[in-house]
């Protein structure tokens, strides 16, 4: 693989409420490298999204990014300013969100959409766009002939596409797909994610992939990495993930779906809930729900420890 | 009834928080609060506003306060007796004003078609007559008096406020938990009442402030012209006779400045109110606030972009 293209280091997301700060995401170090397709999985709640949200700095208030640093391309995305946010931002990363139905103007065309988005931050002259936003369409595998079409005249898909090649518009190095098949059928998440990764291996751009859909994912991913109750629990390569995962909870997220190509295993799922997050469980926050749990589980929180060359864990019993 | 004090006690509670948390809403409160006293008890503090006291514009001193009128009329006495009838002149025609144009407003965006069509119709004409000339040419011929003056005022004020209580209706009726309480089987008067209105609390309450700051002024102003009774003690009169009596010419500031720095404070009162309201009915932005804090206490200023507080 190739250099290090983003390097998230101990990153903490604070929530600041009436009743004091609430830690979303709790020291997460992570590295993105260039190329490669990174997802993310855990529960709803557990910082997935909020972290993605915090690097761009697009979380709204009352988010407080309260410690860490986040390396990407050499510049530190917590430390520069707001015109440089701007620079930075859909140009070299950018995003497609949950819900693209409200993500597209309703009131200007695909076209238009595109254009002003190339036009934006490229100073291309006009005819070079038009051709290159049909081409954009394309690329996503919508017919050219729909450019001018408006967000209503498409359906969830197409949008959801419309988005995608939104943010591949302007090339950037990284684009962060926030659940972006959540509210699609399978065989359109299918397909789309199928298109992404296509265009990703043509083109070399990373991929922060986000769902908690862990299937999916390891389908899709190279390396992936798990989180419970705003803690990374457990990252490394989807292949060795799959086969030898160490931290209970992922062991019951493999459990938690059937695989189509092993033998029919039983299925189970994790009993009890996730944390609250203004009261984390003590010592490691997955205690409470794991059934190996031994005393110092509840007391000591487990650091995250390499095991081989890319797979790590935060899990006392991991060997 | 044990119910209803437990309910009072805790908006009481919500306001008082409220006031702590921001300091604009804390000095409007003063502001109204000290006015509202002022003309509720007030008139029982002082003599008959009308009845001569003294020698005709003398100035500020320790037996008339704020001086004597061209009429030799006690000013403080006639400043206390005008707040009585401004202020409920102005509150009523604010809360009629808002209730007439809401309901209208509510009516025509939540059952469109036809019934939207007449009553648009109907506050669109009220819309293009200019208000204030119309206000004029029926306070000239109705009996005089701030009964009169109240009703002019609501004749001419509430059309604005059907208009945007149409329009917000229109946006919620289309809205996914509107669907969801028809599905659910609510009548239409709950959900206009229990569902549409609530999340327009704040529109309501700017537009009553609104409308009582744009009352208070309008009937000053109509009676300061002579369209009143001039013989009512209230604040536009005060300011009538004022005029009458040459105030400016002979520099008699006393008799209109106690007035006009009244009306200035009321108003400006009520627009602090206003975003203590806000606050109150948007729950997003009591958590914004505690952001705010956080971020100031920190030597942090509030951005667009999330703020990064290392915290060492």
């Amino acid at each position: 693989m190739n250099e290090t293209l983003l390097s998230i280091r101990d990153l903490c997301v604070d929530y600041i409420t009436d009743q004091g700060p609430v830690r979303a995401v709790d020291g997460v170090s992570l590295d993105i490298r260039g190329g490669e397709f990174v997802g993310i999985a855990g529960e709803s709640g557990c910082g997935k999204s909020t972290m993605a949200q915090a690097l761009i700095r697009i979380l709204p208030p009352p988010a407080v990014i309260s410690r860490g640093e986040a390396l990407f391309e050499g510049c530190n995305l917590f430390s520069i300013g707001e015109g440089e946010l701007r620079e930075l931002r859909w140009k070299r990363i950018s995003m497609v969100f949950q819900s693209a139905m409200d993500a597209l103007n309703p009131v200007i065309s695909v076209r238009e959409q595109i254009t002003d988005t190339l036009l934006a931050h490229d100073a291309a002259n006009a005819s070079e766009t038009r051709e290159g936003a049909v081409k954009l369409l394309e690329m996503v595998g919508i017919p050219g002939d729909r450019i001018d079409s408006f967000a209503h005249q498409l359906s969830g898909g197409m949008r959801q596409r419309v988005c995608i090649a939104l943010a591949m518009a302007l090339e950037p190095s990284l684009v962060i797909l926030d659940e972006p098949t959540t509210a699609l059928d399978v065989i359109v998440e299918y397909a789309i994610l199928e298109e992404i990764r296509q265009l990703q291996r043509r083109r070399g751009f990373s991929v922060l992939f986000i769902t908690h859909n862990l299937a999916r994912m390891l389908q899709f991913s190279d390396r992936v990495a798990i989180f419970y109750a705003a803690k990374l629990v457990e990252a490394g390569p989807s292949a060795e993930l799959r086969r030898a995962a160490k931290h209970p909870y992922t062991q019951g997220l493999l459990r938690s779906f059937p695989s189509v190509h092993g033998g029919i295993g039983e299925l189970s799922s994790i009993p009890g809930s996730p944390p609250s997050l203004r009261t984390p469980p003590t010592g490691c926050r997955f205690h409470p729900r794991c059934s190996l749990a031994v005393d110092i589980c509840r007391e000591l929180s487990p650091e995250l420890v390499m095991y081989g060359r890319d797979h790590s864990a935060a899990c006392h019993l991991a060997k | 009834m044990k119910e209803s004090t437990l309910k009072w006690e805790s908006g009481l509670s919500v306001w008082l928080n409220a006031m702590r948390r921001d300091r604009k809403a804390a000095a409007g409160t003063v502001i109204i609060s000290f006015f509202v006293l002022l003309a509720l008890l007030g008139p029982l503090l002082v003599g008959d506003p009308k009845a001569p006291v003294g020698m005709p514009l003398q100035p500020p001193s320790a037996g008339h306060w704020l001086g004597t009128t061209g009429q030799g009329q006690d000013v403080f006495a006639q400043l206390v007796a005008g707040a009585r009838t401004s202020l409920a002149i102005g509150f009523g025609v604010g809360l009629v004003v808002v209730a007439i144009g809401g309901l209208i407003g509510i009516a025509a965006g939540y059952f469109g078609g036809r019934a939207d069509g007449l009553l648009s119709l109907l506050f669109n004409i009220f819309l293009v007559i200019p208000g204030l000339p119309l206000a004029i040419v029926i306070a000239a011929y109705l009996p005089t008096g701030p009964l009169t003056l109240g009703l002019v005022l609501v004749v001419t004020g509430w059309a604005w406020n059907a208009r945007v209580i149409r329009a917000q209706t229109l946006a919620q009726r289309r809205r996914d938990f509107v669907a969801a309480a028809i599905v659910s089987g609510e009548s239409s008067f709950r959900i206009v009442a229990c569902e549409i209105l609530p999340t327009m609390t704040s529109l309501l309450v700017a537009q009553v402030i609104g409308s009582t700051v744009y009352a208070i002024g309008a009937q000053v102003g109509l009676e300061f012209l002579g369209l009143g009774d001039v013989s009512a003690v209230t604040w536009g009169t005060n300011l009538y006779w004022a005029q009458n009596d040459a105030a400016l010419l002979t520099g008699a500031w006393w008799t209109f400045a106690p007035t006009g720095i009244s009306l200035a404070l009321i108003g400006f009162g009520l627009i602090l109110l206003n975003s203590g309201f806000d606050e109150i009915t948007n729950p997003r932005l009591q958590m914004e606030h505690a952001w705010r804090t956080h971020l100031r206490s920190r030597g942090h200023e509030p951005t667009r972009s999330t703020p990064v507080v290392i915290e060492r």
